[in-house]
């Protein structure tokens, strides 16, 4: 590619570093987009089905909302072959390592999706209980409030965390 | 390694069978695992493909809710209940407000218990549609999990007319249900009666000839009804061993002696009995429906006059939704302070509750759903004790799952349709 | 059988015998308890063949502080007896019932892992719900509910048992 057309961009670096840095740039950025666009297109998300919000979630895969059309109905239950957990539900102090183990396995990269208030903050269930919040165990990137969230919630989750991966940069 | 598994000496005699069958592997299912029946774990230890011993473990979803509910008021217990067994929720809901309607010595009116026993029944429908979706997709029928939730959102639709949510509903209260019908529910209902008849049809066409699925369930999971009754199982689980108990025709609450239905029951005891029990179950509910759509046909109450029970507002559908109307904020905001203050009392403190305890059972889609409440007299609940049918039904899971094979655990215990928030509360 | 010829009968076998509400309670002593329950099973006019539900309530003011109710059951005659056993606050035990009742096993397993109430003859009597290691009996009225602050509209909202309204 020409040096001249951004030549302006680059004051201060001699051609050679300044040809190098846009050849980096332009190539490396692409390889982005392309990775996180294969990335999103087709999430696998392991199946942590915990409570309410399960059922919710399952509906959200069912026919009428249909998440497959965004790639994601192949509900892992390996979680080596899944790369979002969506945590659906209320989280209890004796689930709370299964949950961590299951995360652990997970390969990366992988992303959470916190469902429902329980999971996010515990919820009404302000008890001996229940976690206070899955983002005390495992990093969140989602949170969906609602009681349960509704499928388009879940939905609308999801497509802002497609959004997120969209944006990622992985090699920059 | 023992000392059964060592090698035996060159020459020596072989292994003896008994010796070989010590080999047992202790396998661990769960809590997350394939199977969508919760987060429950089995620990299983197999001879081969055999089951020789299951031992349930429980308890990964405990919530607290019995110890939640002491430290709210009596209304609020309503929407922690709820919560248990989140796929019965009106069954909860009725429950714990029959039991604290027991205490408080009144009863809803007439419309509230119409209203109450057709929302229980579509629930009914919904859950075992859920339960039918859930166990085809685990025995490999997906297609069944598609149309049973396909059906259940038409159900879904109603609720959240009438409730202003899918789940977890908190409609019914203590004296009552919250609000009357919206319009054009009754069309609405009517409709789904309409249509399901021809859909449940269909599910026996896919299933009940199926030969995957025959020889998934038949002769699975036998239950015979002398265990079922040791175990304490109640619900479809128990009709399907032949034994015709249904809370609603030994001791009917909410107006059920005033219906017409059948109670199902089979004599084969296996998962395929418990099958037919649910399908033909629904039948029973739709028909339920349908006379409870008759008897709306009057307007009434919805809700006790007791100004001491009921709810202080009068509800009306205003631009923003549902709120209280003008009419009722002028007057408390400005005509009278009595008003005012009983207001205030009521939505701060609730009602007070009389000493004493109840114990109070409904027939819940898996099962008898009793409830033991317990007043001091104060406006909070003492103790709710919550006895969930899934909790006392899965205890016989093990009797079931012994001796067959590694594969008809997940068909046995999908077939007793546990929801592991009513076992673990 | 109504209420109040249930309870005649019962108080054949255990004197102290209570109607409320169309319901029969039955206070039995902990050492009686399994003869009490024995004799309501096997008397053919009670005949009660079945455990609905086994619970515990605390009172922690009253003596005796815990308070253990069977919820009974008759399929046969479909009427209900609640057997009530009152517990010292001090190492409360109870004979269990699970040999009688196979049902019972799990509900007395409950009944140990929220109050701490020692069932005497269970089989196996390990914690249910909550973890394997867990400190102390929640559902007693002396344990506090637990759960964090919460932070809303700017302040922290202390959880519902520790505000002072």
């Amino acid at each position: 590619m020409p040096v001249e057309r951004i030549e302006g961009f680059h004051s201060g670096k001699t051609d050679d570093e300044a040809e190098a840095e846009v050849k980096r740039g332009i190539v490396l950025t692409t390889l982005d987009k392309a990775v996180n666009w294969s990335r999103k297109q087709s999430m696998w998300p392991v199946t942590f089905g915990l409570a309410c919000c399960a059922i919710e979630m399952m509906s959200a895969g069912a026919g009428d909302y249909d998440l497959s059309r965004w790639g994601m109905e192949l509900f892992r239950a390996s979680p080596r072959q899944a790369d979002l957990m969506i945590v659906a539900g209320r989280v209890s102090q004796k689930m709370a390592p299964v949950l961590r183990t299951v995360y652990d396995q997970m390969p990366e990269p992988k992303w959470v999706i916190s469902m429902g208030v329980c999971a996010s903050a515990g919820g009404m269930f302000t008890n001996y209980a229940i976690v206070q919040g899955v983002d005390t165990i495992v990093p969140v990137d989602i949170y969906v409030p609602g009681c349960p969230p509704k499928p388009e919630m879940l939905m609308y989750g999801i497509l802002r965390l497609h959004e997120k991966v969209r944006t990622e940069g992985t090699f920059k | 390694m023992s000392g059964s598994r060592t090698r035996p000496a060159p020459g020596g005699d072989p292994m003896s069978e008994t010796e070989i069958r010590q080999e047992t592997m202790v396998i661990n299912m769960g809590p997350q695992h394939p199977s969508t029946h919760g987060v429950l774990r089995l620990l299983l230890e197999l001879d081969g493909e055999t089951v020789v011993t299951c031992k349930p473990i429980v308890g990964y979803l405990h919530t607290g809710i019995e110890k939640n509910t002491e430290y709210r008021t009596w209304m609020q217990g309503i929407t922690y209940v709820t919560r248990a067994d989140y796929l019965s929720p009106f069954f909860n809901e009725l429950a714990y407000c029959l039991a604290v309607e027991r205490l408080l010595g009144i009863e809803a009116p007439p419309r509230a218990q119409v209203l109450r026993v057709m929302f229980c029944e579509m629930n009914r429908i919904a859950s075992h549609l859920v339960w039918l979706a859930t166990s085809g997709l685990e025995l490999g029928a997906v297609s069944v999990m598609l149309y049973g939730f396909r059906e259940r959102e038409q159900i879904l639709d109603v609720f959240e007319a009438a409730t202003g949510l899918r789940m977890n509903h908190a409609y019914i209260r203590i004296g009552g249900v919250i609000m009357d019908l919206p319009q054009e529910s009754t069309e609405r209902i009517g409709d789904f009666l309409d249509m399901m008849p021809g859909r449940i049809h269909d599910f026996e066409t896919l299933l009940s000839k199926n030969p995957i699925w025959l020889e998934r369930n038949v002769g699975v999971g036998v239950l015979p009804p002398e265990d079922a009754l040791r175990f304490g199982v109640t619900g479809p689980t128990l009709r399907a061993s032949g034994v015709p108990r249904d809370v609603r025709k030994d001791e009917p609450y909410g107006g059920y002696e005033t219906y017409d239905f059948d109670v199902i029951t089979r004599s084969a005891a296996d998962c395929f009995a418990r099958y037919e029990v649910r399908v033909e179950e629904m039948k029973q509910s739709l028909r339920i429906i349908g006379q409870c759509l008759e008897r709306l046909g009057e307007p009434g109450p919805v809700m006790v006059e007791d100004p001491k029970v009921r709810w202080p507002a009068q509800l009306e559908v205003g631009p923003d939704g549902i709120g209280n109307s003008e009419a009722y904020v002028t007057h408390i905001m400005e005509e009278s302070m009595e008003a005012l203050i009983h207001h205030f009392k009521m939505v701060t403190e609730g009602i007070h509750v009389p000493e004493g305890e109840t114990y109070l059972a409904v027939e819940s889609p898996r099962g008898e759903l009793g409830y033991y409440v317990v007043s001091d007299g104060e406006h909070r609940p003492y103790r709710v004790k919550i006895r969930d049918p899934s909790f006392v039904n899965l205890q016989a899971a093990a009797e079931m799952v012994q001796g067959g094979l590694i594969a008809d655990t997940i068909a046995v215990i999908a077939s007793i349709d546990p929801v592991l928030g009513g076992v673990d509360r | 059988m109504i209420a109040f010829e249930l309870a005649g009968r019962v108080r054949a076998t255990s004197p102290d015998v209570v109607v409320s509400r169309d319901e029969v309670t039955a206070y039995v002593q902990p050492h009686e308890l399994l003869r009490a329950v024995a004799t309501f099973r096997d008397d053919g006019d009670l005949s009660f063949d079945s455990l609905s539900s086994l619970t515990v309530v605390d009172w922690p003011e009253r003596t005796p502080r815990f308070w253990v109710a069977y919820e009974l059951y008759s399929m046969v005659r479909r009427h209900r007896l609640r057997v009530k056993v009152g517990l010292p606050a001090e190492d409360p035990r109870v004979p269990s019932i699970t040999p009688m009742f196979p049902t019972a096993n799990w509900h007395e397993r409950e009944a140990w892992d929220f109050f701490g109430v020692v069932f005497d003859g269970h089989p196996d009597l390990v914690r249910i719900l909550l973890p394997d290691d867990w400190d102390g009996f929640p559902l007693r009225k002396t344990e506090e509910l637990g759960g964090v602050d919460t932070l809303y509209h700017g302040a922290f909202i202390p959880p519902v048992d520790r505000r002072t309204t």
